[in-house]
């Protein structure tokens, strides 16, 4: 188990250095620069200049992202080319709504997912299993931000329940919650429905296996069979899949982000790319790079306390 | 004293194209502690009967006849009755055991399983009876082994787990179905000797399902030749392998190897392949093989004749059918 946990932390940090190189170098492509953008169409290109050296822009590229990575390294996320302030502060307050966000997304659809999959599962073929099947085609076909606008109209607008939009902060825990539901559920849908084809498809595989006959014939009826014997074994690629969902819930939160008007990641990405505050941008995709390969790590760590082959296999 | 009666059992299964008899008008019965070997080729319906016996039939599968367990109807029982007896009254061994245990739970907590079912005990102390079942079938290190994931097992440690979850509950009958197929050569002997070594020491009755006439002749008190869902002939196993009254035992003991044969002669086969079931028509299934076959045979179910001493064959020619060779 040591020795898997050291392969998968090593594969780990492998993946954000290439990481952070292809983030920077993307960046770099980038046509025009912050101080082009500060400075708006009609600066005389001495200005710019003057200002592209004030921020450090005129440096050369490996020395720019040497300092980036030094700094990462050591906590210190730079200071904003656009707003003149340290980063970090920044990046907290937008991470404190879109992880509770994300957070809600994923505790809904895994919720979703779990509970209509073992049903799909358990009544294949019949009609039950085909109503599921068809809700999963309407939530796969529907795109979260078009979900979030309807939302909206029918939760917001026609029954008053929840604000359009906005985040009044975490001051009020009930009021940021009431915020962060209609958003959560446009996210969570559409991963629930992937998400509960994969339990129903891992479930009937599991329920297929010869170990489910062995469970009936010691006397174990059908639905105990089914959660304590198909259920742990249908349950890592769920978990996998789940894994790989996250980096698409951060992409859809930066959509869905926007059309309630929350302050998160997403928009605080999407207003550096437009000022060209390339550092930020640098930052947060990162911090989501972390995110994501950290959230697969202990995917694949729990995986492996499930399933005592995978924990044999590299040890 | 009868403890299994099997009376005209037929399994048909649906399938797309209409349901299927995939065992017909089996009858055969068991006393406790007797062994009962049940033979055919893939595709005859002896694991069919098997599952029908311990109300483990696929989904949708009709079950027609009677099976009396203990003097009570088993066809006509619910899913709940059912259960009450599987693991308890009667078990049942597969032949895979590496597919056939959990991967994910202790070899020791899918043996204690039945006893939490059907004895109440606490998982502990089901699980400290586990390591004893271990024990009793010959482990050698039961209390690793009971720790150990399947996995970490081998094939014949495993097959002999999958006898300690049988017995568990003290079983007045247990099933095998082809219990050594997956194993090597050396195990097999090993697993059928500690089989019916239980079967002596505790009473209970088995039926052994085997494709190999050589495991069933040297396990079995009787045996039933299935053939195409039909069973061909039953009787005392030294009656039917010495003296069989149907051409397809006949012609399957022929395509035994015969110790002392010359090098590089060739096995007798029987020609054709086994009838898919949809092509039995009302005839013999084996009509399209056999050598005695008259027009009768591809007409009409053969009848059952009997030789005395349970020994009976189902064929229009069965008198004419010669020693075995």
């Amino acid at each position: 188990m040591a020795l898997y946990l050291l392969q998968r932390l090593a594969v780990f940090v492998a993946t954000l250095v290439i990481a952070s190189a292809i983030v920077f170098a993307v960046m770099e492509i980038l046509p025009g620069d912050a101080a082009e953008t500060l400075l708006g169409p009609t600066a005389t290109p001495e200005a710019v200049a003057a200002l592209g050296h004030k921020l450090g822009l005129d440096l050369p590229l490996y020395v720019r992202y040497g300092r980036w990575i030094a700094g990462l390294a050591r906590g210190d996320f730079g200071v904003s080319y656009a707003y003149g302030s340290p980063i970090a502060p920044l990046i907290g307050a937008s991470l404190a709504i879109s992880l509770p966000l994300a957070a809600m997304a994923m505790a809904l659809s895994a919720a979703m997912a779990l509970a209509a999959g073992v049903y799909a599962a358990g009544r294949r073929g019949r009609a039950g299993d085909a109503v599921v099947i068809g809700l999963t085609q309407v939530g796969l076909a529907v795109p979260n931000f078009w979900l979030a606008i309807l939302m909206v109209i029918v939760f917001a607008v026609w029954l008053r329940l929840v604000p359009a939009g906005g985040f009044p902060g975490w001051a009020d825990p009930a009021r940021a919650f009431g915020a962060l539901i209609l958003p959560a559920v446009a996210l969570g849908v559409v991963q629930a429905a992937i998400l509960t084809r994969v339990t129903r498809s891992a479930l009937i595989e599991a329920l297929d296996e010869d170990y489910m006959r062995t469970a009936r014939a010691k006397g174990v009826s059908r639905r105990a069979a089914l959660w304590r014997h198909a259920l742990p074994n249908a349950l890592a690629p769920v978990l996998t899949i789940m894994g790989l969902q996250f980096a698409n819930l951060i992409a859809g939160a930066i959509v869905v982000e926007n059309v309630f008007v929350l302050p998160g990641l997403g928009r605080l990405m999407l207003q550096s790319i437009s000022n060209r505050d390339t550092l930020v941008v640098e930052d947060c995709v990162m911090l989501i790079a972390i995110l994501v390969i950290g959230l697969n790590f202990v995917v694949d760590v729990a995986c492996a306390a499930i399933d005592p082959r995978l924990r044999s296999r590299s040890a | 004293m009868t403890l299994l009666e099997v009376t005209d059992l037929s399994v048909d299964l649906p399938l797309p194209r209409g349901a299927v008899r995939v065992v017909d008008g089996a009858t055969f019965r068991l006393d406790a502690g007797e062994s009962l070997g049940v033979v055919g080729e893939s595709g005859s319906g002896k694991t069919m009967t098997a599952l029908a016996l311990m109300g483990l039939a696929p989904e949708g599968a009709r079950i027609g006849g009677s099976i009396r367990f203990e003097g009570r109807e088993l066809v006509s029982s619910s899913e709940e009755a059912m259960r009450a007896l599987r693991g308890d009254r009667m078990a049942m061994i597969f032949q895979e055991p590496m597919t056939a245990l959990n991967p994910l739970h202790r070899v020791g907590v899918q043996v204690a399983e039945p006893l939490v079912l059907h004895r109440g005990l606490s998982r502990s102390a089901a699980f400290g009876e586990a390591v004893r079942l271990l024990e009793r079938v010959r482990l050698a290190d039961p209390e690793r082994a009971a720790h150990a994931y399947p996995f970490a097992l081998s094939g014949g440690e495993r097959q002999r787990a999958m006898i300690a979850m049988a017995i568990g509950c003290g079983p007045r009958l247990v099933i095998a179905d082809e219990p050594t197929t997956a194993l090597d050569v050396t195990v097999q002997a090993r697993i059928l000797a500690l089989i019916d070594g239980l079967r002596v020491e505790t009473g209970m009755a088995v039926i052994l399902v085997s494709h190999d006439l050589a495991v069933v002749a040297g396990n079995c008190d009787r045996v039933l030749v299935l053939y195409g869902g039909l069973v061909m002939e039953s009787g005392p196993v030294e009656v039917v392998l010495r003296a069989p009254k149907n051409p397809y035992t006949r012609a399957l003991l022929e395509a035994r190897p015969e110790p002392g044969a010359p090098r590089g002669a060739r096995l007798k086969t029987i020609p054709g392949a086994p009838p898919r079931h949809r092509d039995v028509g009302a005839g013999c299934p084996f009509a399209a093989r056999c050598e005695l076959t008259v027009d009768v045979c591809r007409t009409a179910r053969p009848p059952s004749v009997a030789f005395g001493a349970g020994h009976v064959s189902r064929c229009w020619r069965a008198a004419e059918v010669g020693e075995a060779p």
